[in-house]
């Protein structure tokens, strides 16, 4: 499994991409997708909603399991992936890319620091 | 915690990829790539499935049909040897303990399979009430023999190439015993995915040979994930999940199954009682209409109140939708009925349907 460098990373397993100072995407870590198996279901908060750091946002199911999303960062929803309702199989096929689940307004964009990076994300990862 | 039981074919599993969890007492594998994929494969070639957790018990001698069909919900001592029965095994009260297959090997030999989690509470009930005075023998076969489940379309080619034993002339619900590599192996025509197959109870010395043959054959090995999804989708209970004790057959949908005009049918008078009585509540299959996937144990509401409950849930890819099962008060067992389901506090619009799901095309 592969977490690419330029993202940064959560211990629930989320990743984080650095769109601008005030804006982040957000998805799930590939351990993460491996773990829950075939996503069947992923439920995603409305356009304009508030998240909060470690709050939950959405839920992910698969076949067998439900898990929940908890965000990263605080902020607005200012973007979501609709294409997750018909083919939420692109969390599994596409992690990083098309599998991304909201785009968020930072309130706060200090909040990054406490992020992790691929290294110190995959250090965690022995940790499991 | 006690330790978990492994079948002869857990290092082939662990080995090649199989993701293991704990299932009735058994370290089993869930998946190896995908649920989705393997379901695929069942549906469109060939899975196979170590099953190897379930019971294998052998009741024989002279009393033994007559002591099976005093415990067994049908009559097994008109079985023609070489078939089987589905049925039920119920306590005192009705309640379903386990449900099973009855196979008629010889006049006075059957085998009966036991659910992995049941054989320990069916092998006491088995030995209460088996007469004492030596005419029957039961014989639990099952850390002897091993099962693999090969399951799909294309099932009977696949296992063709282990074997010069014409299988098509093996009708479904049929057992015989055919040659795998000098190995008399008992070979039943039966499954629990709703596909067309072979369960096949090879000696555990041979079984990883056998596994490893129908996989270069181009079998899937599948796990007990997709093995869930298919068999719901068939519309097949799972005991624990759909049946317990603390339901009966007529609740269950399982009357057709059910003989209790028998003399000597130890639970024949309760049943009867039961079923002239007609039973308040019955397992209902429902597909989801809006979006969201029933659970077990998701509740099932009238849009105001508690009504029942979901016993199995699951998204249906061959179906492309979501469908579970749940009991229901009769007054809304009919299909075309609207109910809800309480998926984790979202109220989500369910209508009752029809057994089974999903239905094979048969040639």
């Amino acid at each position: 499994m592969s977490y690419p460098a330029d993202l940064k990373y959560t211990k629930e397993h989320e990743w984080v991409r650095v769109e601008s100072d005030t804006v982040v995407v957000i998805g799930i870590t590939t351990y993460a997708a491996e773990e829950l198996g075939d996503v069947v279901f992923v439920e995603l908060p409305e356009v304009g909603s508030e998240v909060t750091s470690a709050g939950q946002f959405g839920e992910i199911e698969s076949v067998k399991a439900v898990s929940e999303l908890y965000s990263p960062v605080s902020g607005t929803v200012i973007e979501r992936n609709e294409q997750l309702a018909d083919t939420p199989e692109v969390v599994n096929d596409s992690t990083y890319e098309d599998g991304w689940m909201i785009k968020v307004e930072l309130s706060d964009s200090t909040q990054l620091d406490g992020l992790m990076s691929s290294a110190e994300y995959e250090e965690f990862l022995k940790t499991q | 915690m006690t330790q978990l039981l492994e079948t002869p074919l857990h290092e082939t599993h662990v080995s090649t990829g199989g993701r293991m969890v704990a299932f009735s007492g058994w370290d089993m594998p869930v998946q190896y790539s995908s649920i989705l994929d393997e379901a695929k494969a069942v549906r469109g070639s060939t899975g196979i499935f170590d099953v190897s957790h379930m019971g294998r018990v052998f009741i024989s001698r002279s009393g033994a049909g007559a002591f099976l069909s005093s415990i067994f919900s049908a009559d097994v001592t008109t079985l023609r040897v070489g078939r089987a029965k589905y049925g039920v095994t119920c306590d005192e009260n009705g309640g379903i303990i386990d449900d099973n297959i009855a196979y008629r090997l010889g006049d006075n030999r059957y085998l009966f399979i036991p659910n992995a989690g049941n054989r320990d509470v069916i092998a006491k009930w088995l030995t209460k009430w088996a007469p004492t005075d030596g005419s029957v023998e039961i014989d639990d076969a099952t850390d002897r023999l091993a099962m693999i489940a090969v399951q799909g379309p294309t099932a009977i080619a696949t296992l063709s190439k282990l074997t010069d034993d014409d299988l098509s002339k093996i009708r479904p619900f049929r057992i015989v015993s055919i040659d795998i590599g000098g190995e008399k192996v008992l070979a039943a025509r039966t499954g629990y995915t709703g596909e067309d197959g072979f369960e096949i109870m090879p000696s555990t010395d041979t079984v990883v040979a056998i596994w490893n043959s129908l996989v270069d054959a181009g079998a899937t090995p599948c796990g007990l994930g997709s093995r869930d999804v298919l068999r719901l989708e068939a519309g097949l209970l799972l005991h624990g999940n759909d049946m317990d004790t603390s339901v009966n057959p007529y609740e269950a949908g399982l009357e057709k199954f059910v003989d209790p005009d028998r003399d000597g049918y130890l639970p024949g008078e309760t049943l009867r009682a039961i079923r002239d009585l007609g039973p308040e509540r019955k397992l209902v299959p429902f597909d989801m209409v809006g979006r969201g996937i029933p659970r077990h144990g998701h509740g099932i509401t009238d849009g105001d109140k508690k009504i029942g409950e979901v016993t199995s849930g699951s998204v249906s890819p061959t179906l492309d939708k979501n469908i579970g099962l749940g009991y229901l008060p009769i007054g809304f067992s009919a299909p075309g009925t609207t109910v809800y389901i309480d998926v984790r506090g979202r109220s989500t619009k369910a209508v009752v349907t029809t057994l089974p799901f999903y239905s094979r095309r048969r040639s």
